[in-house]
C-alpha cells in the first residue's frame, strides 16, 4: 500500500503549495461538492496553507446530509413496520428525522442492522427467509450501481424478501440548482472523485461551458486535492473554464460504462428532495417498474406526517455553501456528534462534523 | 456430537463443579486458587493498586489473541499504567448457552498462558451460564490487583509543560485485526492484533527512570483519545507530529478502505508515556529493548498553552486539531 505515502509527500505537498502561492492573484471562492474532500482538507489543514486569494467552501456532496426529513421519517416508519429489518449504512443510524431516528426506533423494538455494502443485506435476506429485509438506497452516482447490482442479484436468485427504499440522488442536477441560485458565487468546483470515476469526466462539462467556472475532478488525498486546486487557480489566471482531471488514476472522460448501464436498467431519473435546496427534477433515481417487486415504497406503503425541521439548525444553508458551520447558533454547544441536531453533523463526512472534529478555527 | 455448555454447567450442582474442576482450576493452577475458598487470601504490605474490566469482544477469537487472553492483558496493563506490579487477578466467566465446550477450553488456556507470561495468578473466579441470546457467546469480568513501589508517581494528571510524549509502537493493530474477521465486514489481511502484557515492559522503563509522569495504554478511541484524557487531566495541550507515528501499512490500507483514522482505532499492546524531557532518550532506549517496545519513538511534547488540546502537525506541514473519539468510527459509504 506504498502508493498512498506517495500522495501525502511533503516535499511534494510543498511544492504545490509554492506554485498556488506564486501563481494566485485574482480573489477567488472554490467550493469542494464531495464530503470526503472536505474531510482530506480538514485532516491535512489545507485551507491553512492556502494564500489569502483562495477561499474554500464546502459544497452538499454528502449523502447523508442532504437525505431530507421526510425521507428520513419514511426510513424511521418503515423500520416499525411488524417483520421488516432495516438494513442500512452506518452514518444513517444516528441521523435525527423529524420526531426520531433510527438509533431509537431500534431502542424501541425495530429490528435495524449496519452494513457494509448492498450485498451484505442480501445475504441478510437470503438468512431471514420469514422476513423482510429493506435496505435504504442512500448515495449518489457511486453506490446506485451496487445498489442496481443488489436488485439484479435479488431477481436471477427470486429473493422475494429484498426491498430497497432508493433515495439516491444526482450530483449535477443539484450543482447546477445552486448555480442558478446565485446564493454563492465560485469561481471554481473541485469535482468529486469517486462520483466521476462512474459517471466521467465529461458529466462537469454543462458548468465549464454554460456557467463559465473551471472544473477539476480530484482525488481524495492531501497531494489530490492540492494538484486540483493549483490547477484550478492556473484556469483562473489563464482566463479558461474547462474540465480537467487530477486524478486520473481513477477517472476518464468517459466515465464507466458498465456502471452506468447497471444503474439505468434498474432506475429511471425522478424527483428528488434534498435538504435545504428542495425538490429538484430529475435529482433523484427510482426503481423501474420491471423491478418494482423490489421497491420497499410499493411493497410497504407508510403513512407519514408532515415532516419538522429542527430549530435553528442551517444545515441546509451549510449544504449551499452559504453558511459556515461557525454561523450556526447550535454549533458546538446544541449540537454535537455525541448529540447531534441536523445530520451535518452526523455523518462523517458532514461539514459540520469535520469542523467540529478538525477545529474549526486551528484546522481550517 | 459436539459438547456444549448447559444451563445446568451454572447449576451450583455436580456437572458445575466438575466444569470449574477440569476446565478451570487444572488450567490456572496455583495454591491460592485450589482451596476453593469463597474467597482468596492473599499476603499484602505496600500501595495497592486495584482495578476491574470487562470484555465482551466479538468474535472471541481474533487473529492475535482471544476474550481469554485480552482479558488478562488488558487487566495486566491497567494496573501496569499506574506502576504497579501486577499480582493477582479474579475472572468471573459470564457463558452464553451453547457455547462449545472446546473453546471455553480454549479460552481458558489462553488466559493460563498470558497469566504466565505476565507473572500474575488467577486466584479467583467465577461461572455462570445465562440463556441463549442473554449474552453473546462469552463474557469476561476481572478484578487485578498489584503493588506500587516507594518513589513513583504515576498519575495521567502529572504532565507537565515540556515533557516528552512517547509511543511504545505502531497503532491501530488490534482495533484492524478484530474489524477484519467482524461479521458482515470479513477482509483478508495478515495483520494480528498486538495484545499482549506490558508490565515487563513498563518494568524497564521505571528501571531507566523512575520519574515517568504519566503512563497510558491507548485501548478504545486510540492513541487521540488517550492523548486528549492525558491533556485534559493535566491541564496541558499535547503537540505531536504524524511523520512520527508509526502505522503499519497493512493497518494504513485497512483504515484507507473502511474511511477510519489510525489514530482512532483500539490498541491492546500499546501505551503512551509521558516523561521530562531530559529523561526521554534513557526512557526511549530502554523501551526498543524490550520485546514490546522495539518501535517505540517520540511522537511529541507537552505543552502549557491552550490547556486540555492535542494538535498534530500533519504529514503535509499544516496543523489541526485532534479530537477525541465521538461516537462509533464508521466506515465510509462514498
Amino acid at each position: 500500500m506504498r502508493f498512498i505515502d506517495e500522495f501525502r509527500r511533503s516535499d511534494l505537498a510543498q511544492a504545490l503549495i509554492s506554485q498556488i502561492h506564486r501563481r494566485s492573484r485574482a480573489s477567488v471562492r472554490f467550493m469542494e461538492f464531495c464530503g470526503g474532500h472536505t474531510v482530506t482538507i480538514f485532516r491535512y489543514g489545507i485551507r491553512q496553507l492556502l494564500p489569502p486569494t483562495i477561499e474554500m467552501v464546502s459544497g452538499p456532496g454528502c449523502p447523508v446530509c442532504v437525505t431530507s426529513n421526510a425521507d428520513l421519517d419514511k426510513a424511521i416508519a418503515l423500520a416499525e413496520v411488524p417483520g421488516v429489518i432495516i438494513s442500512t449504512f452506518g452514518d444513517m443510524f444516528k441521523v435525527p428525522g423529524s420526531r426520531s431516528s433510527l438509533q431509537q426506533a431500534n431502542a424501541d423494538g425495530a429490528d435495524v442492522r449496519m452494513v457494509y455494502s448492498a450485498l451484505d443485506a442480501l445475504q441478510l435476506a437470503r438468512e431471514n427467509p420469514d422476513r423482510s429485509v429493506v435496505f435504504l438506497g442512500i448515495g449518489f452516482e457511486t453506490t446506485a450501481p451496487t445498489i442496481a447490482a443488489s436488485i439484479l442479484q435479488a431477481k436471477e436468485q427470486q429473493l422475494a424478501n429484498y426491498h430497497v427504499l432508493s433515495m439516491h440522488k444526482l450530483c449535477p442536477p443539484v450543482i447546477r440548482a445552486i448555480l442558478d441560485s446565485g446564493e454563492v458565487k465560485l469561481q471554481g468546483l473541485v469535482c468529486p472523485g469517486h462520483v466521476s470515476a462512474v459517471t466521467g469526466s465529461r458529466t462537469w462539462e454543462f458548468i465549464a461551458r454554460d456557467y463559465g467556472i473551471p472544473c477539476v475532478v480530484s482525488g481524495f488525498e492531501p497531494l489530490d486535492v492540492l494538484q486540483c486546486i493549483a490547477m484550478l487557480v492556473d484556469q483562473v489566471e489563464s482566463g479558461r473554464s474547462e474540465v480537467e482531471i487530477a486524478y486520473s488514476r481513477g477517472v476518464k472522460s468517459e466515465g464507466n460504462a458498465e456502471a452506468l448501464k447497471l444503474m439505468d436498467r434498474v432506475f429511471e431519473p425522478a424527483p428528488a428532495d434534498w435538504r435545504g435546496v428542495g425538490e429538484i427534477a430529475s435529482s433523484g433515481l427510482k426503481i423501474r417498474k420491471e423491478y418494482g417487486e423490489f421497491d420497499a415504497e410499493r411493497a410497504f406503503p407508510v403513512e407519514v406526517s408532515q415532516p419538522i425541521e429542527h430549530e435553528g439548525c442551517i444545515c441546509g444553508e451549510i449544504l449551499r455553501g452559504v453558511s459556515t458551520p461557525l454561523d450556526c447558533s447550535l454549533f458546538s454547544h446544541a449540537c454535537t456528534p455525541q448529540c447531534p441536531v441536523g445530520p451535518c453533523m452526523v455523518s462523517s463526512e458532514g461539514t459540520c462534523a469535520a469542523y467540529y472534529s478538525y477545529g474549526g478555527a486551528v484546522g481550517g | 456430537m459436539e459438547d456444549k455448555i448447559l444451563l445446568a454447567h451454572g447449576s451450583g450442582g455436580k456437572i458445575a463443579h466438575e466444569l470449574v474442576q477440569r476446565t478451570f482450576v487444572e488450567a490456572l493452577d496455583n495454591p491460592m486458587l485450589s482451596r476453593l475458598d469463597d474467597s482468596a487470601v492473599a499476603e499484602f504490605s505496600g500501595r495497592l493498586a486495584f482495578t476491574t474490566d470487562s470484555y465482551v469482544v466479538s468474535p472471541i477469537f481474533f487473529p492475535g489473541g482471544d476474550i481469554g487472553k485480552l482479558a488478562v492483558c488488558g487487566t495486566v496493563n491497567d494496573l501496569a499504567m499506574s506502576g504497579a506490579k501486577p499480582l493477582y487477578l479474579s475472572l468471573a466467566f459470564i457463558i452464553e448457552e451453547g457455547l462449545p465446550l472446546s473453546e471455553l477450553k480454549q479460552v481458558v488456556e489462553s488466559v493460563a498462558r498470558a497469566a504466565q507470561e505476565a507473572s500474575v495468578s488467577i486466584i479467583a473466579g467465577d461461572t455462570k451460564v445465562v440463556h441463549r441470546g442473554s449474552a453473546d457467546k462469552l463474557f469476561i469480568n476481572t478484578a487485578g490487583i498489584g503493588i506500587i513501589a516507594e518513589g513513583i508517581d504515576i498519575s495521567g494528571s502529572n504532565a507537565r509543560a515540556g515533557d516528552k510524549v512517547l509511543l511504545s509502537g505502531p497503532i491501530g493493530d488490534h482495533g484492524m485485526a478484530v474489524l477484519s474477521v467482524r461479521e458482515g465486514l470479513s477482509f483478508s489481511t495478515a495483520l494480528q492484533s498486538d495484545c499482549a502484557p506490558l508490565n515487563s515492559l513498563v518494568t524497564d522503563m521505571l528501571y531507566a527512570c523512575r520519574d515517568i509522569h504519566c503512563l497510558r495504554d491507548p485501548t478504545r478511541g486510540g492513541l487521540a483519545t488517550t492523548l486528549n484524557e492525558l491533556a485534559g487531566q493535566s491541564e496541558v495541550s499535547i503537540r505531536i507530529d504524524e511523520d512520527n507515528i508509526p502505522v503499519r501499512e497493512e493497518v494504513l490500507a485497512a483504515c484507507e478502505m473502511l474511511g477510519l483514522d489510525p489514530l482512532y482505532v483500539a490498541n491492546e499492546g500499546k501505551l503512551v508515556a509521558i516523561v521530562p524531557a531530559v529523561e526521554a532518550d534513557r526512557v526511549l532506549r530502554a523501551m526498543r529493548g524490550n520485546q514490546y517496545g522495539t518501535k517505540a519513538s517520540v511522537i511529541g511534547e507537552a505543552q502549557a498553552e491552550n490547556p486540555g488540546r492535542v494538535t498534530i502537525k500533519t504529514r503535509i506541514g499544516s496543523s489541526r486539531i485532534v479530537d477525541m473519539l465521538t461516537g462509533d468510527p464508521l466506515p465510509r459509504i462514498c
